[in-house]
């Protein structure tokens, strides 16, 4: 990591050579003559993996296990949405059982990430420390919380998943077996602790001390009447774009640039960056959460639209709330399924599939054969969607704050990256394929 | 009982490297919820990208090495981690098979690059991945897609105590009988990948009513030939067979040598 400093005032490159704290391998340079940008890059060098392209002429069957291994982070989201894009293609509707199990495995996931990122990733940043080791030393009680709080979500994956790092029970049309009822109440007395414990986080990010900056986003998320988003909904904007997620490809789109190994996302009316994620999710849908989750964010001093990125974190703690109070409810609820998955009708076909995934909107769309096999598969992860949003936050927050010298200007870069919780391994296996023959 | 008076001790610098791979692998190391406090007292986490920003310099004690050799960058810095670690230990399918990504091994990289990517002279990629030891001396394998953290643990007590890991090379139909779990391929005629494939996930699959995907890699001295006979006689095609043998350890030997004579038909054989 070097901060070079060519003469001094006049022209300065602040880089990050491997940026720590997130997931994956990204870097950053910004280079600024006489106090004005001349460029910002945030590379991503992870190698890419090719998953699109692996997947075609596999069985459909295999894509759920396969698009996991994308990310352990949030493998949740690409077995449920190359799932779900699967059930499409094929017409087959997996009813309100498996979905409501499916969501639930989702608020796992949900309060694992969320608290992986939040305490032990991000909130280090508001205190000047290097990593939650040094958190941990100094107030072992709240990386306590943040350990028992993230190990209840990886329970849940595990109880409903079978295994909290890239699931074995989940299937396209289902699960392979219907989580055992006394297992699923067993989570029902952690999750009254996790709903105090995620109070407790709403209140203390609250007390964190956040830079003033407030960019006029615009947000996509999914968006659904009654649910908070998280495994279905429509897609929408706070400028009014309300599609259905099989019309997304007509919107958005991605551009290929020489610095990163991921694609970045845009919008095809060509109105610049979006962003994706908790904020986006939160400011359109914050009637959708629940009673005690407004009145914690509102506690926090949190408006019905949270515009800086900073924040993020609480609006984290936030949707960790919500999710806990939401399992809570679904595990209440749960009765075994007494039919796991449903039958799978091949068939000829194409299916979308579209979840909120911890970081924002991951989307699929896949084609297969009538013989069960993938034809064709295009996957959009939030990371890349979020890309040229974290440029432009990056060229803001560089700009308006040239006065700090460079380790002190290197770190709020850090930490404005970091506001993304980007998940750079995700973000570098996409790529734009129809068809691919030997 | 007086206490021992001990001699202060070093702590040992432990890092973490990432290659190509999803996390997942490091990502169980910080998902040892229970442990995770008492690891960082035990040593000194010296580079562990994901979980800090503060780097100390080498040489280390141990290094953990996720994911896998996918560019000719990373082929050259593993050399240098190598030159710089005193144990290094491989986590995970990718760094000890080249993981799922290694189903390009198989395949025309270029090709793909020129259907995927609108700028193909952006793209720095390597037509292989390949698996550390293929490229450096190697410790220790810990197998996994992910790796199970019980086993994460054991593997760095002993290496911190200077013993041999217990991680028995076992197949995972040792830990169906040891759970109880019925047979899936003999009572229900599902395709199972547990007799070849190396014990340690703790008898996932069979035990959630599907039969193994050999995430945890070849067992020591597998008879894969016998088993995929018993997969064609369960109706299996060779083509069923060799994508079965081809994901998260596709290019591990003696799973990439069924896949591929499964594959060839027996006319094509070269003369
Ligand atoms: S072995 Fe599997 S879990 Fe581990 S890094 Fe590779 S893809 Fe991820
Ligand atoms: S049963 Fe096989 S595929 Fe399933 S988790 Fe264990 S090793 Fe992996």
């Amino acid at each position: 990591m070097t901060i070079t400093e060519t003469a001094p005032s006049a022209s300065r490159t602040i880089k990050v050579d491997a940026l720590a704290r997130v997931e994956g391998e990204g870097a950053l340079t910004v280079r600024v003559k006489n106090g004005v940008i001349q460029d910002v890059k945030f590379r991503i060098f992870e190698p890419p993996r090719f998953f699109e392209a692996l997947l075609v002429g596999r069985p459909l069957t295999d894509a759920p296990d396969i698009t996991s291994r994308i990310c352990g982070i949030c493998p949740v989201a690409y077995i449920t949405g190359s799932s779900q894009a699967m059930e499409d293609a094929l017409g087959v509707d997996v009813g309100d059982g498996i979905r409501r199990l499916r969501r639930m495995m989702y608020c796992g996931e949900w309060i694992e990430s969320h608290v992986l990122h939040a305490y032990l990733l991000h909130a280090p940043d508001f205190y000047g420390l290097e990593d939650s080791i040094q958190l941990a030393r100094q107030a072992p009680g709240v990386v306590e919380r943040a350990l028992r709080l993230k190990k209840l979500g990886n329970r849940i994956l595990e109880v409903i998943g079978g295994r909290a790092v890239h699931p074995v029970n989940t299937r396209v049309g289902g699960f392979y077996k219907s989580p055992d009822r006394a297992a699923v109440r067993g989570l029902i007395e952690p999750l009254k602790q996790a709903v105090e414990d995620s109070l407790a986080t709403v209140r203390l990010f609250a007390g964190l001390e956040f830079p003033h900056f407030e960019p006029d986003y615009t947000f996509v998320a999914m968006h659904h009447g009654t649910d908070y988003p998280i495994e279905r909904g429509r897609i929408v904007s706070n400028r009014g774009l309300d599609i259905a997620i099989a019309d997304f490809e007509q919107h958005f789109d991605e551009e290929h640039v020489a610095h990163s190994n991921a694609l970045h996302g845009v919008m095809k009316d060509g109105s610049g960056p979006y962003m994706v994620g908790p904020l986006a999710r939160y400011a359109l849908n914050h009637a959708q959460l629940s009673p005690l989750a407004r009145e914690a964010a509102a506690g926090a001093g949190l408006g019905p639209v949270v515009r800086n990125p900073y924040k993020s974190i609480i609006v984290r703690a936030v949707e960790v709330l919500y999710a806990c109070e939401e399992a809570l409810k679904l595990a209440e609820d749960y009765q075994e399924l007494a039919v796991p998955a449903i039958d799978l009708p091949f068939r000829a076909g194409t299916g979308t599939g579209c979840t909120e995934a911890p970081r924002g909107i991951c989307w699929h769309r896949y084609g297969v054969d009538g013989a069960g096999r993938i034809t064709a598969a295009r996957i959009i992860p939030p990371t890349s969607q979020n890309q040229k949003q974290i440029e432009a936050d990056l060229r803001a927050v560089v700009q308006d704050n040239l006065h700090l010298p460079d380790d002190k200007l290197k770190w709020r870069c850090e930490q404005t990256i970091r506001n993304y919780d980007p998940c750079i391994s995700c973000a570098t296996h996409f790529l734009t394929l129809t068809v691919e023959r030997d | 009982m007086a206490a021992v008076p001990t001699k202060p001790r070093r702590r040992p610098k432990l890092a973490v490297w990432k290659f190509s791979s999803c996390d997942g692998c490091q990502l169980s190391l910080l998902d040892c919820e229970d442990e995770l406090l008492a690891v960082a007292e035990a040593v000194e986490i010296a580079y562990f990208l994901e979980a800090t920003r503060a780097e100390i310099a080498g040489p280390y004690d141990i290094s953990l090495v996720e994911g896998s050799i996918g560019t000719a960058h990373d082929a050259a810095r593993i050399q240098q981690i190598r030159k710089q670690s005193k144990v290094l230990i491989t986590i995970g399918a990718c760094a000890t098979a080249g993981g799922i990504q290694a189903l390009r091994n198989f395949r025309d990289v270029d090709g793909f690059i020129r259907a995927v990517y609108a700028r193909p002279d952006y793209i720095d990629t390597l037509a292989t991945s390949t698996a550390i030891q293929d490229h450096v001396k190697v410790d220790f394998e810990l197998r996994g897609c992910p790796i199970s953290k019980e086993q994460l643990l054991e593997v760095l007590n002993a290496f911190l105590n200077h013993r041999r890991p217990v991680v028995p090379p076992m197949s995972q139909c040792i830990e169906c009988k040891m759970h109880g779990t019925v047979c899936v391929m003999v009572a229900r005629g599902t395709p199972c990948l547990g007799p070849v494939t190396q014990a340690g996930c703790g008898n996932l699959c069979p035990a959630h009513d599907r039969g193994c995907y050999g995430c945890f890699g070849p067992k020591e001295t597998p008879n894969v030939a016998a088993l995929t006979k018993q997969f064609a006689a369960l109706g299996r095609t060779d083509g069923d067979i060799a994508n079965a043998l081809r994901s998260f350890n596709a290019n591990a030997e003696p799973f990439r040598a069924e896949a591929q004579r499964r594959e060839t038909p027996p006319h094509r054989v070269p003369s």
